[in-house]
């Protein structure tokens, strides 16, 4: 048995999950949407992009990061349940690798993650979003905005086996909610106290948002910086630092059950 | 007995495993010929899980050794895993999916084609009785249900080993006798089976040799008759009404039945071991009769677990003060158990 069909046959089983629970993904779904909606059609009428550009335009690509950002908690539940329920053990007697249950946990994700963009994006136009970028750029964009949904897998699998014990959804919800909004993802960091933007101008979120900003076409609300001048670079290079941190990490959560 | 991975399936050496300053297990050895039902008796926290988890895998540990078919469980763990099959204690199926779509998809895990994985899973959702709710999720399963599914998903393989661990706790009476039932036939096909359990009953259907867990120590291991000599057969309980002594009736019981009563003043009762059951009960009822005495409660019942403990852990240990003790929390756990 390789690791890369385990992990596929993992992926099928939490595919397989939606098909039979229907109700679980398309609230995920209408979670993002509603967001979506009260930012962009609520609230945006408040909000002002510096450099004159149209807050609805500014608003989506961020609307897409924050969904790749808050996909963890649904990594982090499952992951929890298995463990909790003695799935994770029953895997763990078997003669599969411990990656293959983290690429079949990946895998289903990642679907998800495709069709929580494809859904947002379409909702996005209907209420006036408008992009204006080529093939070529617009796909660099979805493929760095599912760059940091892979790169939260590993936090997400982390976070579920070290939560083992109860409250990972509370847990995960006080890391993700601070960090998803005090971001440039909603918010434009120039309207920020000096200090905030700082600390805004360094998330993750930021990076992607930004990136897939100027990737699409969209107002970036920001006049130089680092962020402004790199921002696709650090759109892949956070994926990877958190990566290159929580592979590891939840790798060795998984392998510490054994103790 | 020469004890050798050729003659035995599942061998234990000294395993010891610590959690902080608790020893889990502290010296447990366990020898099980191919083929057998072996017995894990003990009370909560007696080691029983931490064993299983070991010889499957699961756990390491701190000293000792163990082989599992053959195979060393430290450092040929992915061989182990491909001989065994494990059934935890919480059904660790997955409840979302119906029972068929669980046993394709580890069928498929241990490497079967789809088409092997679905004719297999055929086979054993008709053998465990389970046929008519294939299709349904496994959430809206009974309690035995999913404990039978459990079992068949543990067989997807055909192990040579199966490790249950404690597979009928929580589980009504009917649904007990489903899983003897799925046991009986698992060991019929010639799978070597561990299993754990809190009782001795269980132990006494199942097992045709019985280790004794407490502490994470061996305290027997012989067949079930053996264990039952020991332990003395069935008990014959009386409840006296409150306005009779306790102390002057008892004595006066047992000399008229002509066995020593043990006395339980919490309960104002009697208890008799009675080797032979029905005489024993007889002979209480005539004397109860002849002194116009109506008890309270009479019953003939199997010895308890902390009665095994008792007479097991009894002569021989009671010496060092600690064994009373240690009885003491056993039984106090198990009490708590019961309700």
């Amino acid at each position: 048995m390789t690791t890369l069909r385990a992990g596929w046959i993992i992926t099928l089983r939490g595919l397989a999950h939606w098909a039979r629970q229907p109700a679980v993904p398309i609230f995920g779904l209408l979670f993002s949407v509603m967001l979506l909606l009260v930012f962009g059609l609520l609230l945006g009428g408040a909000m002002e992009v510096p450099g004159d550009g149209d807050y609805l335009d500014y608003l989506l690509p961020g609307m897409l990061t924050l969904a790749m950002m808050f996909g963890v908690e649904a990594t982090a539940t499952a992951m929890t349940n298995d463990v909790k329920r003695g799935v994770t053990d029953r895997f763990r007697s078997m003669p599969i690798s411990a990656a293959a249950v983290s690429l079949g946990r990946a895998g289903a994700d990642m679907v998800n993650a495709m069709a929580e963009l494809g859904t947002l994006v379409v909702v996005g136009v209907l209420i006036g979003w408008r992009i204006d970028a080529g093939i070529g750029s617009a796909a660099l964009a979805i493929a760095l905005l599912l760059a940091l949904r892979l790169a939260m897998i590993w936090v997400g699998i982390f976070l579920g086996i070290a939560f083992r014990g109860g409250g990972t959804t509370s847990a995960v919800q006080v890391l993700v909610w601070p960090i998803g909004f005090l971001s440039a993802a909603v918010v434009p960091v120039e309207t920020m106290p000096d200090w905030l933007g700082a600390i805004s101008a360094w998330n993750p979120v930021s990076a992607t948002a930004t990136a897939a900003r100027e990737l699409l076409g969209n107002p970036s609300g920001l006049s130089g910086g680092l962020l402004d001048d790199h921002a696709i670079l650090l759109a892949i290079s956070w994926p990877v630092v958190l990566t290159a941190i929580f592979l590891p990490l939840s790798a060795r959560a998984y392998r510490r059950l054994r103790h | 007995m020469n004890v050798s991975p050729v003659t035995h399936s599942l061998i234990a050496e000294g395993l010891c495993k610590r959690y902080g300053d608790v020893a889990a297990l502290d010296g447990f050895d366990l020898a099980v010929p191919p083929g057998t039902v072996h017995g894990l008796l003990g009370p909560n926290g007696a080691g029983k899980s931490t064993a299983v988890k070991i010889l499957s895998t699961l756990l390491d540990f701190d000293s000792g050794t163990a082989r599992v078919a053959g195979h060393d469980v430290r450092g040929q763990a992915r061989l182990v895993r491909q001989r065994i099959g494990l059934v935890g204690q919480e059904a660790a199926v997955d409840e979302i999916l119906s029972g068929r779509q669980n046993l394709v998809m580890f069928g498929r895990l241990y490497g079967l084609s789809t088409l092997d994985a679905r004719s297999q899973a055929g086979d054993l959702l008709a053998s465990f009785d389970l046929a008519d709710a294939a299709d349904r999720a496994v959430s809206t399963y009974s309690g035995g249900m999913r404990r039978r599914l459990d079992i068949a998903v543990g067989l997807v393989l055909t192990p040579s080993v199966l490790f249950l661990d404690e597979p009928t706790t929580g589980l009504d009476p009917r649904a007990r006798n489903e899983v003897w039932q799925a046991v009986r036939q698992v060991a019929e096909h010639g799978t070597t089976v561990l299993l754990t359990t809190q009782y001795l009953d269980e132990a006494d259907q199942l097992a045709s040799r019985i280790t004794v867990l407490n502490q994470g120590r061996v305290v027997a291991d012989d067949s079930p008759e053996a264990l039952k000599r020991q332990i003395g057969g069935d008990r014959v309980t009386v409840t006296l009404p409150r306005r009779l002594p306790l102390g002057p009736a008892a004595e006066a019981l047992a000399v008229t039945v002509g066995v020593p009563g043990a006395v339980d003043s919490a309960n104002h009762a009697v208890t008799f071991e009675a080797g032979a059951g029905v005489v024993v009960l007889a002979e209480v009822v005539r004397a109860l009769d002849a002194a116009g005495v109506v008890p309270e409660d009479l019953v003939l019942r199997r010895p308890t677990l902390d009665e095994v403990f008792l007479t097991l852990t009894g002569p021989r240990q009671q010496a060092a003060a600690t064994a009373a003790a240690t009885t003491a929390a056993a039984a106090a756990r198990i009490e708590e158990d019961v309700r």
